[in-house]
């Protein structure tokens, strides 16, 4: 398309040519008041870009004002590229979880790749080096052809993108359902760490400063990423294929290392990834968040596609790019040090004092723009919120306890269900050990990375069981972020702090906002008892096809610390004759269980209760109880209850088992789903003060070396007797066997 | 001992092996970069693993054709310890100083795990210090790590001993003979797919890399400090 056969701004607004684009009537009537005209055919899409839902957060913002954000440990709370929580020593993490759901549901291979790029770039923009990632997946269920396939490729994508950068991925999480059959879910978080002096911001202060382009050159993919992503999808996938951008690992390894030497040095004043919405974004937000302007030549961007127009080079959103802003006079020295590393820094144009995004192109102004009016001044939408007639009806429902009559069958058959079984199907195909600090690999509540050159520790954990999010988003919001917690306390970490993938169908639906609303103050109320505040994250909705919404996934990544990497704990016991004790007491809670789902194929009901004070008060005595050296192992109740944690617990002991008593009714015992449980086991000669600082903690047997999980009950009447390696065989084997289908 | 890590663009392990080498020996390496045309003066090269040029073509490919392999290949000629890891391992096989080459994993898909290793010869200067046939565990991290040759080339690395490393338990990636690490036929060039840089810390699950790098710097000494 040549720049002649653009419409011109009446024609635009004449034919409502900004619809397509993805601009209301009322929005684009906004910008022309912002403007004093009608904007062009460049500035249509600037607008409809950085007022996508994805760049502005227009429906969900005044939400994310209602979160937590501040706490001693916070040095940078959301608003750049990522959040930065202290770690002592003058060091600092940092770290955010993005999704890239919608071109993942199209081409899984690119768009989980691109999407680990992306937030690869958000965290070395900061000035930290990446050193951790993780991921969170959703599917519908392995027995669609369609999903297997988009799982592979996904998982595939994520591996050979974070495999070639030299970043470790050291876990996620992964659940299976068809609410996500035709809108997968692919977020990916990745943690960073710098010194406290060489945190970087995304702005373009002092007038004549130089903005520079550094990177890869500009293609015509992902025109339109942003707007894309803030749609629902449509049914023809071949023209949304064409926003969906290619990666390319190498490049962003040599960036990365570029951008690692660039923030040590005193020339530069303010970097940014180009992400979505690229130079657009990048651009606007610079200026806007130091209070300036900027100016750019776009005949001098890198471009790797011939006639590329104004509009085609603002919108692309082609990967491994970044914006910077250095100090005038200093772009030979910046030239330079992206030459060592193959890669081209071009000065595009300068810092301005009239807050203007300026365009030039073929010598001709192509858009002139307020910075604000794209980057803060969008409008914000206070969504209309109902509550759902499903929920009322689950409020009222009274669930027993399902019907269960072969225990031993039935906790072999919830090993296998794909959310609960082994993931290393998925976790083998990503090098979790690159840059040998991996203390604690996938497959433990929480992964454990070691400070290089310390003995400190950092615990990563993402967590959402949506099915209670579905039922109830407010106390499933509060359990997404207590279950994550609870994790990294497994760990021996105490918490820091947390940032959030919201992951939504669409606003626009009353009943739909209500779950976002709810699951925000859920989410906002654990935040304040665990304190672990919200430093940063992102926003994904309008995850639908055919009117056909995901379950609400707001995706918890949280981090802890370990001061001392000697109190690191897994969930594996570790020595015959350990005693196993149950923290907390059971009650019969199956509404969006796994039990639940097995037996009824279905979810409904209440999901279980939570009280954050208690369980803040167990997270605390637990976790002084593992500094204090009193545990040998830590691990949560989650799905599939007691039976489940228990036979986990086992695996890759080789060799062990337990023998455990667990009172009451015995479905209920075994399956429940009653949250802020633990079971965690503790040498002999630890009892008395391991009872003494966890109050709630129950001796319910001990650690055996029979390789056999037995269970019985008050009476002694054996209720489970199981072969602790043919369990972790079915356990294991579950996704493979799914898959081979 | 002067001992130089090489470095390619997309090579992602190096800092990995610089920690381990130092350690466990308290040698401290250089880091030498693709357009160095001479290792002189240097006592062993080690080559890192990662994805140097981003795979682009088979790994190894274009790094072969840096001038830094000119200086490989001298220091090799000169008898010097050349210790390649994983993708260092593909850059050999290409530079044409190991024998073979490496196909995709049989599962076709990227491996992560510990592995169990036999020491098939401890009668190198990189494995002079395990035991003849002791098991170890190292951790492999490769998509293309399934060696195969001619079996007339199989039948020289099998009579002239340069199996070095073999895979016991499992072979994870279906290689040729079990094959995980060979020397050349000096017994000077060790290519290795798992990595045992990874394995110095008994934090991270395992010290079977130790002797590894032990064995290197005491071979070296033996050879030259104590005729000095």
């Amino acid at each position: 398309m040549s720049q002649m056969l653009e419409p011109n701004p009446s024609e635009i607004k004449e034919q409502k040519i900004y619809q397509e684009m993805g601009l209301s009537d009322e929005e684009f009537e906004l910008a022309e008041k912002m403007l004093g005209r009608t904007p062009n055919y460049t500035e249509t899409g600037l607008f409809s870009v950085m007022w996508s839902e994805h760049c502005s957060y227009k429906s969900s913002k005044h939400v994310l004002k209602k979160f937590p954000t501040e706490g001693k440990q916070v040095l940078q709370g959301p608003g750049e590229g990522a959040g930065i929580v202290d770690i002592g020593d003058n060091q600092a993490v940092v770290f955010k979880i993005e999704s890239h759901n919608s071109p993942s549901a199209v081409e899984p291979y690119e768009g989980a790749a691109t999407g680990v790029g992306g937030i690869v770039r958000d965290v070395f923009s900061m000035g930290a080096r990446p050193i951790a990632a993780m991921n969170s997946l959703r599917f519908g269920e392995l027995d669609s052809p369609r999903v297997r396939y988009l799982l592979e490729q996904a998982v595939a994508g994520i591996a050979d993108y974070g495999n070639a950068l030299g970043v470790p991925t050291v876990g996620g999480e992964i659940q299976f359902d068809p609410a996500y059959e035709s809108n997968p879910l692919v977020n990916a978080m990745v943690v960073g760490l710098l010194n406290h002096e060489d945190m970087q911001k995304g702005q373009a202060k002092g007038v004549g400063n130089t903005v520079m382009y550094v990177g890869a050159a500009t293609g015509r993919d992902g025109i339109h990423g942003a707007t894309f992503s803030s749609a629902e999808l449509s049914e023809d996938e071949d023209e949304e294929r064409a926003a969906v951008q290619a990666g390319d690992p190498f490049t962003e390894k040599l960036l990365m290392d570029a951008c690692l030497e660039l923030v040590k040095s005193d020339a530069l004043i303010g970097i940014q990834d180009m992400g979505a919405a690229g130079l657009t974004s990048s651009s606007a937000e610079m200026a806007s968040k130091a209070g300036y302007g900027v100016e750019m030549n776009l005949d001098l961007i890198p471009q790797r596609e011939m006639n590329m127009t104004a509009y085609e080079m603002m919108l692309s959103e082609s990967q491994e790019r970044m914006l910077i802003v250095i100090k005038k006079g200093r772009e030979q020295e910046i030239i330079d040090l992206f030459a060592k590393y193959d890669l081209e820094a071009v000065a595009v144009g300068h810092v301005t004092d009239d807050k203007m995004l300026r365009l030039l192109h073929k010598g001709q102004v192509v858009a002139e723009v307020p910075a604000d009016a794209l980057a803060e001044d969008a409008p914000v939408y206070h969504k209309k919120s109902e509550i759902p007639a499903y929920f009322r009806e689950y409020q009222e429902m009274e669930v027993g306890v399902p019907e269960v009559t072969d225990y031993q069958e039935t906790l072999l058959k919830l090993l296998q269900q794909p959310t609960v079984a082994s993931k290393e199907w998925v976790y083998r195909q990503f090098d979790h050990q690159v840059g040998a600090n991996t203390v604690v690999t996938p497959g433990s509540d929480a992964a454990v990375v070691r400070i290089p050159g310390t003995n400190k520790g950092i615990a990563i954990t993402t967590d959402c069981n949506s099915r209670y999010i579905y039922l109830d988003p407010e106390t499933g919001g509060k359990i997404a972020v207590a279950e994550a917690a609870r994790n990294v306390v497994c760990s021996g970490a105490e918490p820091l702090a947390i940032t959030d993938g919201l992951n939504f169908g669409s606003p626009d639906k009353p009943e739909t906002f209500w779950q976002i609303e709810k699951s925000a103050e859920g989410i906002s109320e654990a935040c304040l008892a665990l304190n672990s505040p919200v430093i940063g994250g992102n926003v994904s909705l309008y995850n639908e096809k055919g009117g056909k919404a995901i379950y609400p996934t707001p995706i918890i990544g949280m981090v802890g610390l370990i001061p001392d990497l000697a109190h690191a704990t897994t969930q594996s016991f570790k020595e015959a004759g350990d005693l196993v004790y149950i923290v907390g007491e059971t009650k019969p809670e199956f509404g969006g269980s796994e039990l639940q789902k097995l037996v009824h194929d279905d979810i409904f009901g209440k999901a279980p209760a939570i009280d954050l004070a208690v369980e803040a008060k167990r997270q605390k005595q637990i976790l002084t109880a593992i500094r204090e050296g009193l545990v040998s192992s830590a691990h949560d109740i989650s799905e599939g209850g007691a039976a489940v944690a228990l036979a986990e617990c086992l695996f890759g002991t080789d060799g062990l088992g337990a023998e455990v008593t667990l009172a009451g009714d015995k479905t209920t015992a075994l399956f429940s789903e009653t949250q802020s449980r633990f079971i965690i086991s503790v040498k002999k000669d630890n009892q008395a003060a391991f009872e003494e600082t966890v109050k709630d903690a129950m001796l319910i047997g001990e650690v055996t070396d029979s390789a056999e999980l037995v269970i019985l009950n008050e009476n002694k009447e054996l209720v489970i007797k199981s072969d602790s390696r043919k369990m972790e065989e079915a356990w294991k084997g579950a996704i493979p066997s799914l898959l081979n289908k | 001992m002067k001992i130089a890590i090489v470095v390619f663009p997309g090579t992602t392990c190096e800092a990995d092996l610089d920690a381990a080498l130092k350690q466990t020996t308290g040698e401290k390496a250089e880091y030498v970069g693709h357009d160095i045309e001479t290792l002189e003066g240097y006592d062993a090269v080690l080559i890192p693993g990662g994805a140097s040029y981003g795979d682009a073509v088979r790994p190894g490919a274009i790094a072969k054709r840096q001038p830094v392999v000119k200086g490989i290949q001298k220091a090799a000629e000169a008898g010097k310890p050349i210790l390649g890891i994983g993708n260092g391992f593909q850059i050999l096989q290409e530079a044409g100083l190991l024998p073979g080459t490496m196909l995709t994993n049989e599962s076709l898909k990227f491996v992560c795990k510990p592995v169990k290793l036999q020491v098939a010869n401890n009668d190198t200067a990189f494995t002079s210090l395990y035991e003849s046939g002791e098991i170890i565990s190292l951790p492999i991290a490769h998509k293309k790590g399934n060696f195969y040759c001619s079996q007339s080339e199989l039948k020289k690395l099998q009579e002239n001993n340069q199996i070095i490393f073999t895979y016991t338990s499992e072979n994870p990636n279906d290689s040729m003979a079990d094959i995980a690490g060979i020397t050349n036929e000096k017994g000077n060039v060790l290519g290795l797919m798992p990595h045992p840089e990874r394995a110095v810390d008994q934090l991270l699950g395992s010290t079977d890399g130790v002797k590894l790098f032990k064995s290197i710097v005491q071979n070296w000494r033996e050879t030259h400090v104590t005729n000095a």
